[in-house]
């Protein structure tokens, strides 16, 4: 079965910053809760607590960047956002400041209810000029985050997972690149952050079925390699289906109908996701099945798309084995 | 090259030509932010004339056109900055925290011989970088901060980096008494506070008015000297129209804080006609061509000049 990572932010944040002088640790008053908590005892003379007052940490990050430096903010991804949403754009996206904004709980992974659940999150940061969104769906990806994200020559706004998370792959993020998890030419499923390994655990059991699926992750949302996806809409019979963590307006099912309305393809699209409505607090496994997020909605949601039903239960979706993949089952895609 | 910048006219000089400048840009256009001229002239000049160790600009005397916004593919991209001289450890640096003031801060830099007045001609012109409220690219201005109450924590930022990479140069943040409503501002001292940002100085302009009016008909601040003090900033209270008394602020020991002085001035100093319109003095259109004819031969005189032949 799969490998659960402990913690996997803390020793790849502290790595990445020891290894760069220019990068320095800015928090929001949610430090253990952003696992930098032995960094800031480690490490001191990089780290800065900025308390709760998120729309100074956005300017004074960015006059952390105009002197050369590249800030990484440390706080649940809806504040990074919501609250000093004007600074973003004034002080860090506007200039192209080199900012590294770590959205931790994305989504529904909080049990904290409306006001800590970033679920436009990507939506937003998608509309606002020469912001690179990033999203992390495994150990991994958590562990090649701040590489990645320190690669960007502007500011960067990235989906972290924190606590125990699932090893799903065997290489890092390469950023712009999509992971091709399965390659059939039934139907294609785009899924990101957590709703990978429901839709790979939907994939195994529909494999079962019969169903051909074609499965992509993406790690990288802006920008977007909209020729590749192209490709692979064209080498499926099928639709297309999506499913986030995160509202099914401007997240990835919107930038797949954009993909697909732009180049004039004439496939159904499912989006699955948060459909215009709030969260409540709950346990990730209940909001995700409240919701409609998880490996049935999925399967539901593609028996909608082929007009077909596979009898797939909630058993067999929980009896499917979830296995890492391997860079040697597809690589040509990795 | 430094020095050559400095002094060829005195502060008070350079005060009186600020006023000048925006007085027949304002009645050249039928309007225009006159009241900020009044109550910042001073504290601009003495920061440019006096107080700031600048560089020689680096840029053209006459500003080039709009260039275009921050991008991937707009690689020759720069700011305003370099009207201000070049970015060394040493200089220090200035943001004009509300954008606002712009057409007195361009009047400033043509009066400290960094700008040419074709620079004021563009103002506010489609198509021309020299925008009405200051933006990045504007001359003199390095971020933007039309957006109020976001210039004290860039600066605070800046500082620190600053300060971690040895830097001698002060980061200096011009400011106005209506930004107190911001949360931000708070945010920002308390920043500078608990992280001993000492080489952030601002000067706020204490005109009390803002875009609605008075700021005690829109919204009381209280004692906002007290409440920075509490908040862990340095603050000393200055008559915003006294020279002497800038200087005498600058040199007040800050370790540990930020400086911040409070000027206290007036929205119609050197221009009396404008108290008419009080308390709408954000921006100054005039009303009539009767009243703008009036303006102009009032104002004219009181700053010792000849009305301005705004006809052709």
């Amino acid at each position: 079965m799969v490998e659960m990572v402990s913690r996997p932010y803390e020793a790849a944040f502290e790595k990445h910053a020891m290894a760069h002088d220019e990068v320095l640790c800015l928090s929001a008053d949610l430090t253990s809760s952003c696992e930098i908590d032995k960094f800031r005892d480690n490490h001191p003379e990089k780290f800065l607590s900025l308390g709760m007052a998120e729309q100074n940490m956005m300017s004074f990050a960015g006059g952390l960047g105009l002197a050369g430096y590249r800030p990484f903010l440390h706080s649940f991804g809806v504040f990074l956002y919501r609250r000093p949403y004007d600074q973003l754009m004034a002080s860090i996206a506007y200039p192209r400041r080199k900012v590294r904004l770590m959205g931790f709980l994305p989504g529904i992974t909080t049990p904290g209810g409306m006001t800590h659940q970033a679920i436009e999150d990507v939506s937003v940061m998608r509309s606002i000029p020469n912001m690179t969104i990033l999203e992390t769906g495994d150990a991994t990806e958590v562990e090649s985050i701040c590489e990645a994200a320190d690669s960007i020559d502007g500011p960067v706004y990235c989906r972290v997972l924190r606590g125990s998370v699932p090893r799903l792959f065997d290489t890092p993020i390469k950023v712009g690149e999509m992971r091709e998890l399965e390659t059939g030419n039934d139907i294609l499923i785009v899924s990101s952050g957590i709703t990978t390994e429901e839709a790979m655990r939907a994939s195994a059991a529909l494999k079962g079925a019969g169903v051909s699926v074609r499965h992509l992750h993406l790690n990288t949302i802006k920008p977007f390699d909209h020729k590749t996806m192209l490709d692979h809409i064209a080498s499926v019979k099928g639709g297309v289906i999506t499913l986030e963590n995160h509202v099914v307006d401007g997240g990835i099912g919107s930038l797949m109908a954009e993909t697909m309305a732009d180049a004039g393809v004439g496939k159904r699209l499912v989006r699955l996701g948060l459909k215009d409505t709030y969260a409540h607090g709950g346990s990730r496994a209940y909001l995700m099945r409240y919701y409609g997020l998880d490996a049935l909605a999925l399967v539901h949601g593609i028996e909608d798309l082929m007009g077909q039903k596979f009898g797939i239960t909630e058993d067999d979706l929980s009896a499917a084995r979830v296995e890492a993949v391997h860079s040697l089952v597809k690589a040509e895609g990795l | 090259m430094e020095q050559t910048l400095r002094n060829e006219k005195t502060t008070e000089e350079v005060a009186l030509g600020i006023r000048r400048r925006v007085f027949e840009h304002s009645i050249r256009n039928n309007g225009g932010y006159m009241s900020q001229a009044c109550s910042a002239a001073e504290q601009l000049a003495w920061l440019y004339n006096e107080e700031l160790n600048l560089g020689a600009p680096t840029l053209p005397m006459i500003p080039k056109p709009f260039e275009g916004v921050p991008h991937k593919d707009n690689p020759d991209y720069h700011t305003g900055a370099g009207y201000n001289g070049p970015v060394a450890p040493d200089l220090d640096r200035l943001f004009i925290a509300p954008a606002h003031y712009a057409l007195v801060a361009y009047a400033t830099l043509i009066e400290t011989g960094r700008m040419a007045p074709e620079g004021l001609e563009m103002f506010n012109k489609d198509g021309s970088s020299v925008e009405m409220i200051g933006a990045e690219h504007s001359p003199g201005m390095e971020v933007h901060n039309g957006t109020l109450g976001i210039g004290l924590s860039t600066a605070a930022g800046l500082a620190y980096g600053r300060k971690l990479r040895g830097d001698t140069g002060n980061v200096w943040v011009y400011m106005s008494d209506g930004e107190v409503q911001e949360g931000q501002t708070w945010e920002a001292i308390a920043a500078c506070a608990h992280h001993k940002i000492d080489n952030v100085k601002a000067i706020m302009d204490v005109n009390r008015q803002q875009c609605d009016g008075a700021m005690d008909s829109v919204m009381e601040v209280g004692d906002i000297g007290r409440k920075m003090e509490e908040f862990g900033a340095k603050v000393v209270w200055v008559n915003a129209h006294s020279i002497d008394e800038m200087r005498e602020a600058v040199k007040t020991p800050h370790p540990g804080q930020p400086l911040i002085i409070l000027a206290n001035s007036s929205p119609f100093e050197g221009m009396p006609t404008l108290e008419e319109r009080f308390p709408r003095l954000h921006y100054v259109r005039f009303k009539s061509e009767d009243e703008r004819a009036r303006f102009n031969i009032e104002i004219a005189e009181s700053l010792g000049i000849d009305p301005i032949d705004y006809a052709h």
